[in-house]
């Protein structure tokens, strides 16, 4: 929802900047495989100056320049990885809106599960401990029971 | 029973992290250049002087620091950082580059014209793409690059108030 | 005038809500009712007070009187009126008036409506929502008072930001402050709880309703951002795991989770302190969204202003709120003794499985949101964390759930009939599943996923028609069970559509996000095209002017085949105050799906960049958010959920099926 606002606040420099700066017309690669790579690449690619969409969803220039190397370089046989590592060649890790699976990012990788491990174990567990707890505390017996209510009306 | 403490101590670590992090006082929106400690990347431009020779990688490679400027006469905050570029080109006499970013040749002269010259040497990135393999996302940013045309500084954004002698300035003098 | 009238008033809350945070706690201590009896008194009193200086803010955005800075910073007298409303919470100051105003409505009605709840827990309750009132009228007093004089005001003011010129963005703030702050009514019981140092089964039952409001409203504010993002923002997207739309997300994933763990308390009576730690939880999410809002530590977020000294004082006020609560928790949670028992398998376990993976959800949401900030603090570079790494998420955690959502309902209450083996296969089962859909995840392309995708929603929609179905015997006797399904609770009806509508949004969103058909391309009048089997024909484009801002209006004509279907005039707008540019999408919903035309910049020649669509059963998404609202507001409605209602029918409440 917040993308607007973003917009807003796209640094004032490059909005002033797209409406003098020189047209890029926008076209599709012929080949239709090769099109519908370059798409799915340029929506792991984060848009540098409207700070949280990827390259495909912005308007801005730069967005639009960034589209259309994505294009060139699949059109000249670039794998998916290597388009990437041109991007994070130049602006890092954070172009990626897939972050990459390196040491500091296993923790993040693996949160789902941890996550869930650890809280299955501390409620199931906690439920656990509720039953062996009510199991200590089996019924009374008859005499036993007798000899309780005799306790509690001494106490009174 | 360390369980009930669980919470608590997740809650103080998401503090500490965000006290660190208010008292960074990073630019939550400034995104580190990755080309600090990296050899700048190869290119060459035609100048906006015609019959000046192009401003090439090879200019970086000359012993001594340089800056690196991408601006354009469109671009507000280019305007207001000229007074620091004259300064740093006039009292600490280093050469400084312009590149002049998606920008007509034109207009980009009229600037300079009006605001004054302070590029040793000059290029233009009509199409940005240099710009791109500099890692830049917006004008103006300004690179410091040591006399072995490696990078070492990227100031973000205009150089205005204290970014002149607070920040740009203390790298360029380690540089000396 | 009006704006000393708001001060003073504001100035007003701040006593009261000393008062009556303080001396009613005194009260509950002491055991003296006169100190206690305040609690309802101040509250009326920080209720009206907070209206009072809500009003003078309206009236003052109402009559443009730009010597309020506020109204000078953030309207401008050319504005349709409906904006100058919303305009008052549509910045920083005025939305934390709203937030005050909301929660002293809360504090008003939990009075109100809990007139039966004994006086001592109900001391404690308002004092704690009192608690929060202080804090939140302090912060607008010490920082971002909306009262502030302009001296000399100016002739015009600064306009508002034209993308909250919308009537979908006029309504979604006040909606999501109702489900947010309506959660700090949940969060006070809990407190209260843990300050009487007992939790019943009568606790859940007051404190259920209550979040199932809070609850009804944040789903419906939700739903309103996102169906809003997808038609203003023009590229067809509604959900993007910006950090905003995520601190929302939080919140309701651990209002759901309390819903359902609820249930167990007032049923079972285990689960209790975990519950209460629940509604802790989801109100600090409420708050935390607040404050990554407007402290600017993470990009993206809001064009609240950012101040530093406004993000020291949010976050001083998280941590006392927040640390002490947990705090707090710490040292009663050994008194949350269970008494109740129940079965692996059961509908209790059920719950309890629900609660593991919204919870896990909702840490992991946080996880993916604040991971970012954590690897730039320990100095390893700047990283995203974007939607590719929610869904996988969503993926694994979410699908489980739903498996388990479309069984939870039909097992018995305390003890299931599965025989024992299955007993100990179900958790194997849903590990494996887990395991696999992570690998699934992985190694596939869109056609396995969307057919996974499909066979959720049919597998819970069929479950919750099953669920039904048992439920009134029909195939056991047939003839009869006409009759019993009039004798379904609301709540029962509640339980089911909500279920559904999850089905329906699992639907909606596999299959406008499998089977969308979009063409971005440049086009001169004349040109056609064709989009999902229907031709879009630009006829070009004309100017035009609004009330305050000018447009370039682009025509499309549609057809599908030769008949005509409709005429779509998407809008390239440029407000003049402030300046900006908006798109507004034109878009025409079909049974089918809906017909989405953005018009984009001028491409020279007389061409203009396009971008049309065709999005297949999108209105899913918020028809099932409707169904969701709808099945939350027919269980608020049943006799038995009542806001506050009857204390004393517990055996009744034990025997009844949810």
């Amino acid at each position: 929802m917040i993308r607007q606002f973003v917009v807003v606040i796209v640094t004032a420099f490059l909005v002033a900047g797209a409406a003098f700066a020189v047209a890029v017309d926008e076209k599709p690669l012929p080949d239709p495989v090769l099109e519908a790579q370059a798409r799915s690449l340029m929506k792991e690619i984060r848009c540098l100056v409207c700070q949280n969409q990827s390259i495909e969803d912005s308007n801005a220039d730069l967005a639009r320049d960034l589209r259309a190397i994505v294009r060139e370089r699949v059109a000249l046989g670039d794998t998916p990885d290597n388009v990437r590592a041109y991007l994070v060649d130049r602006y890092g890790d954070w172009v990626l809106l897939k972050p990459p699976f390196n040491p500091s990012t296993y923790l993040l990788w693996a949160s789902p599960l941890l996550a869930l491990v650890a809280l299955a174990l501390l409620l199931f567990r906690r439920q656990q401990k509720n039953e062996t707890r009510q199991a200590a505390m089996a019924p009374l017996s008859d005499s036993e029971k007798a000899e309780l209510d005799k306790l509690l009306e001494g106490e009174q | 029973m360390i369980n009930r403490f669980i919470p608590l101590i997740i809650v103080l670590g998401l503090f500490a992290l965000f006290l660190a992090r208010m008292n960074s006082g990073e630019n939550p929106k400034e995104l580190d250049s990755v080309l600090i400690g990296r050899a700048a990347p190869q290119f060459e431009l035609a100048s906006l002087q015609g019959g000046n020779p192009p401003l090439t990688t090879a200019d970086l490679k000359i012993g001594k620091p340089v800056l690196v400027n991408f601006f354009a006469s469109w671009c507000v905050p280019c305007r207001a950082e000229h007074e620091s570029l004259m300064v740093l080109a006039g009292q600490y006499r280093v050469p400084i580059y312009g590149i002049a970013y998606k920008d007509s040749p034109d207009r980009s002269r009229a600037f300079l014209t009006e605001l004054g010259n302070p590029f040793s040497k000059t290029g233009i990135d009509q199409n940005g793409r240099v710009a791109i393999d500099w890692g830049v996302t917006g004008v103006p940013e300004t690179f410091l690059v040591d006399g072995d045309g490696i990078v070492r500084y990227r100031h973000w954004g205009p150089i205005v108030g204290d970014g002149l002698r607070k920040r740009l300035v203390p790298e360029l003098e380690k540089l000396r | 005038m009006a704006g000393e009238i708001g001060h003073f008033s504001l100035i007003w809350v701040l006593v009261a809500a000393a008062i009556g945070a303080v001396l009613p706690q005194i009260g509950a201590v002491k055991g003296d009712t006169r100190l206690m009896q305040l609690a309802d008194r101040t509250a009326y009193v920080q209720f009206l007070m907070a209206l009072a200086a809500f009003a003078a803010l309206t009236y003052a955005f109402l009559v443009s009187d730009f010597s309020v800075s506020n109204v000078a910073a953030n309207s401008h007298t050319l504005k349709p009126l409906l904006y100058k409303i919303s305009g008052v919470w549509g910045n920083h100051e005025g939305s934390l008036l709203l937030w005050v105003l909301i929660l002293t409505l809360f504090a008003t009605l939990v009075s109100w409506r809990g007139a039966k709840l004994p006086l001592r827990f109900r001391a404690r309750v308002l004092s704690v929502q009192s608690l929060l009132v202080f804090g939140f009228v302090s912060f607008i007093l010490l920082t971002s008072n909306p009262f502030l004089r302009f001296d000399p005001a100016p002739f015009e003011g600064n306009g508002l930001n034209p993308l909250l010129q919308d009537p979908g963005l006029a309504f979604h703030p006040p909606m999501l402050y109702l489900g947010y702050v309506g959660l700090s009514v949940s969060f006070s019981f809990a407190i209260a709880a843990l300050l009487e140092g007992e939790v019943t089964p009568l606790w859940a039952r007051w404190v259920r309703p209550w979040t199932l409001l809070a609850w009804v409203f944040l789903t419906g504010g939700i739903a309103l951002g996102s169906w809003w993002a997808y038609y203003e923002l023009g590229w067809g997207g509604w959900w993007f795991w910006d950090p905003v739309e995520n601190a929302s997300f939080m919140p309701w994933l651990a209002a759901t989770a309390l819903l359902h763990s609820a249930i167990v308390v007032e049923k079972r009576d285990a689960l209790k302190s975990w519950t209460v730690l629940l509604a802790i939880i989801a109100f600090s999410f409420s708050l935390l969204g607040t404050f990554l809002v407007r402290s600017g530590i993470l990009t993206s977020v809001h064009a609240f202003a950012v101040d530093p000294e406004r993000g020291v004082f949010i976050l001083a006020f998280l941590a006392i709120v927040i640390g002490g609560s947990m705090a707090l928790y710490a040292w009663r949670a050994p008194k949350m003794v269970p008494s109740g028992l129940f079965g692996i398998v059961s509908r209790e376990s059920a719950l309890v499985v629900n609660n593991i993976f919204l919870s896990t959800f909702a840490a992991v949401v946080l996880i993916g949101t604040l991971y970012p900030l954590f690897v730039e603090a320990s100095g390893a570079g700047q990283i995203t964390v974007g939607p590719p790494f929610f869904e996988y998420a969503a993926a694994v955690l979410m699908s489980p759930l739903v498996v388990a959502l479309g069984i939870g309902p039909l097992l018995a209450w305390k003890r299931g009939k599965l025989p024992k083996a299955m007993q100990i296969v179900l958790p194997a089962l849903v590990v494996a599943l887990i395991a696999g859909l992570a690998l699934v995840w992985s190694q596939s392309g869109g056609v396995v996923m969307t057919a996974f995708g499909l066979g959720l929603a049919v597998w819970l929609l069929t479950a919750v028609f099953a669920e039904i179905a048992s439920r009134i015997k029909l195939w056991q006797s047939p003839g009869n069970a006409f009759g019993r399904l009039r004798k379904i609770t609301r709540a029962q009806w509640g339980m089911s559509i909500a279920h559904a509508g999850l089905a329906v949004i699992i639907l909606g969103v596999t299959v406008s996000e499998a089977f969308t058909d979009e063409q971005l391309l440049v086009m001169a009048p004349g040109d056609s095209t064709m989009v999902a089997g229907h031709t879009f024909t630009f006829d070009g484009v004309a100017p035009v002017a609004g009330p305050n801002y000018s447009a370039v209006r682009g025509f499309f004509t549609v057809a599908e085949g030769d008949d005509f279907v409709t005429t779509l005039l998407p809008e390239d707008r440029v407000y003049s105050n402030p300046v900006m540019n908006t798109t507004e999408a034109a878009i025409y919903p079909l049974f089918t799906g809906d017909l989405y035309a953005v018009i984009g910049e001028a491409a020279g020649g007389n061409r203009w960049s396009v971008r049309l669509y065709f999005k297949p059963m999108i209105s899913a998404l918020w028809a099932g958010a409707l169904m969701m609202m709808i099945g939350g507001l027919l269980s608020l409605s049943d006799r038995r959920l009542r806001l506050g209602l009857p204390t004393g029918r517990k055996k009744i409440a034990v025997k009844e099926s949810v």
